[in-house]
């Protein structure tokens, strides 16, 4: 992986959050190499909070009280900080997420196209409510601001793969190509 | 595979290849005359002269202010601390996709104009802050950035010019205040994406406190093409105003949605009508908003205009980020507008208490009213708490989220009253 990877874009890599190890060492092997091409490319080690925390997060599947600790000692922050920096963003997980994180655009372009019935549909077949894990382990549906694919209702994203043009009736397909 | 919908009435400057895998790649998008502005710009022009033709060609910032890109670098104070080119394409204005769609397609376009401004603000790094779900959009964009620095396209000397510009892809984490630009530029710097009080403006002290320039991923994507042919030849679309040609996101209730570039004086009901093809078969329009959510909502009578910045204006709203949401009848206002309202609620980032709050209220009387357990007085309210938030707080976002609600009330005040008085609502299902 971190051969190809240039230090231009070493800290935008798309997060990918299935099966993740809670546990796992945080930038060690080629997550180090990653990590330090991200420091690379900017003034401080601040700036490279953003990306540090994309990448613990694909490392971990969430950001725990202890990631968030370790990211802040590699960058010479306090956790508080990094915990109101991290609690900021939508993208981060400061609580454990299913393996799949089926975000639904319920924007204004979507809803007018039906995005509700996408979202009651996905919360029925699924078993939950929005924002918890499925009893498996497998789902959290979350209900997004406007995701920038208006042109193509419903979009839903599910951890780093992009589906358009979701109607209520596809969505048992949908959750069957997840597996 | 043409481009899903392309249209003979177009006119395709950034948008001509869509839809054309072949020109993603770095080859592909030689062939089709790419770099070769860059190679003009380096090799035989002086960073002013850049800025120059581009001042005079008249292009205006696309993100949704509509700044002149060339006045905006001519503020770049020539000093020697380090300066910064960023490039936002952190696209959330809802009902804007059409930087996507840049990047998707001809992410090689984008780039060549950021090293063209790079170039011609004298930049030694480039940030490229992209929204973080753009998931697809951030591999192709990453895989372009890589062939660009393998040909010397990016990093030590490019084509021997003696110019050095090191480009970063950053990726965003899901804020839309992050879009606004000194937000973003505290994203940047691993912060909460709170907008700064302005001044001093980004030029001055912008990013990493060293001047710095913000521009949209349309703004440099039109660079290369007018650093090529020259600022004449762009003015032969749009008007005096509002020169060359633009890219309109359409969705919601319309047969053909998609993006659409037109020549800024094209007009407004044609694009809707005849482009888009108006609404599904059998039902009327409603509104259109042409700007992007933070635009005032437009009747359907009211958009025989052109598209221009100045021509949509004049007809009572803005031409924004280009962002056109149409809703046919069977669009119920009130909810139209709460699910506007919540959005800014939610993305407000809380520093100002006119918008904190005043969002927060505004959302929770529009479900009231939504629900049918509205009062009369809730209008008069509701137009009180907008006048409260508009031009009081450190951002706009809180002037935008006041924007549908003042708006509709102006335009379609008996839905809102067929709530409050009837519990009923006038949409046609
Ligand atoms: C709340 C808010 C959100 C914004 N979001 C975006 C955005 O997503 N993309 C963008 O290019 N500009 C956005 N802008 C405008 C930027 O602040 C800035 O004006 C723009 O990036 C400048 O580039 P331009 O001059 O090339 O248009 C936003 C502004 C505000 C107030
Ligand atoms: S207006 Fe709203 S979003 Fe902008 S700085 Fe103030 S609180 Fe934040």
């Amino acid at each position: 992986m971190s051969d190809a990877l240039h230090p231009a874009v070493a800290g935008a890599q798309p997060s990918q959050r299935a099966e993740k190890n809670p546990e796992a060492p945080l930038f060690e092997g080629d997550y180090r190499d990653r990590f330090e091409r991200v420091l690379s490319r900017y003034p401080n080690k601040q700036a490279a909070l953003l990306p540090v925390l994309n990448m613990a997060q694909e490392i971990r599947g969430w950001l725990s009280p202890q990631t968030i600790a370790r990211v802040a000692e590699l960058l010479e922050l306090t956790p508080a900080y990094v915990r109101s920096v991290a609690s900021f963003y939508t993208m981060f997980s400061t609580r454990p997420v299913g393996k799949h994180v089926i975000q639904v655009c319920t924007g204004i372009g979507c809803d007018l196209c039906g995005a509700q019935a996408v979202v009651d549909k996905l919360l029925e077949a699924t078993g939950t409510r929005i924002g918890e894990v499925s009893k498996d382990g497998k789902y959290t549906v979350v209900e997004v601001e406007c995701l920038g694919a208006c042109g193509f209702p419903t979009v839903v994203q599910v951890n780093d793969r992009v589906f358009e043009n979701v109607k209520a009736e596809d969505v048992e397909g949908l959750l069957a190509e997840l597996d | 595979m043409a481009y899903p919908y392309a249209d003979p009435r177009e006119t395709r400057l950034l948008s001509k290849h869509f839809g054309e895998k072949d020109a993603i790649g770095i080859d592909g998008w030689i062939e089709r005359g790419g770099y070769r502005a860059l190679k003009k710009a380096l090799g035989s022009m002086s960073p002013d002269e850049v800025t120059g033709v581009v001042k005079e060609s008249g292009l205006r910032g696309r993100g949704g202010a509509g700044f002149p890109a060339g006045l905006k670098w001519s503020f770049m104070p020539k000093d020697d601390r380090p300066r910064y080119l960023v490039c936002n394409a952190d696209e959330s204005e809802p009902g804007t996709f059409k930087d996507r769609e840049i990047m998707r397609w001809t992410p090689h376009q984008l780039l060549e104009g950021c090293i063209i401004a790079g170039y011609a603000i004298q930049a030694e790094h480039c940030y490229v802050y992209i929204r973080g779900e753009f998931v697809d959009i951030v591999r192709i964009l990453n895989g372009a950035v890589g062939e660009a620095y393998e040909r010397g396209y990016l990093g030590r000397d490019i084509l021997g010019s003696g110019f050095d510009l090191e480009l970063t892809v950053h990726l965003g984490a899901g804020a839309y205040i992050a879009g606004e630009e000194t937000g973003l530029l505290n994203s940047l710097e691993g912060r909460r994406a709170e907008p700064r009080i302005k001044p001093p403006f980004p030029a001055q002290r912008g990013a990493f406190n060293m001047p710095t320039t913000v521009n949209n991923v349309e703004t440099l994507a039109s660079v290369a093409h007018i650093v090529m042919n020259g600022a004449d030849w762009y003015r032969q679309w749009g008007t005096e105003k509002s020169p060359g040609t633009k890219l309109f996101s359409c969705c919601g209730h319309l047969q053909r949605p998609g993006n659409y570039e037109v020549s800024l004086d094209f007009n407004l009901r044609d694009l809707v009508y005849e482009l888009c093809g108006g609404p599904p078969e059998g039902r009327a329009l409603l509104a259109v908003i042409p700007g992007g959510s933070s635009v005032p909502i437009m009747k359907a009578d009211e958009i025989d205009c052109d598209v221009s910045y100045e021509g949509i204006e004049a007809a009572g709203s803005m031409l924004g980020s280009g962002g056109l949401i149409a809703m046919d009848e069977s669009t119920c206002m009130v909810r139209a507008v709460r699910k506007m309202v919540e959005f800014y609620a939610h993305e407000s980032c809380g520093q100002c208490t006119n918008c904190r709050e005043g969002t927060a209220w505004l959302a929770k009387i529009l479900q009231r009213i939504e629900r049918g357990a509205g009062r009369e007085e809730d209008i008069p309210l509701l137009l009180d708490i907008s006048a409260n938030m508009a031009g009081r707080t450190i951002c706009p976002l809180s002037d935008s989220a006041a924007v549908p609600v003042v708006s509709s009330i102006q335009k379609f005040e008996h839905e809102y009253l067929a709530h409050i008085r009837d519990g009923t609502c006038t949409a046609v299902r």
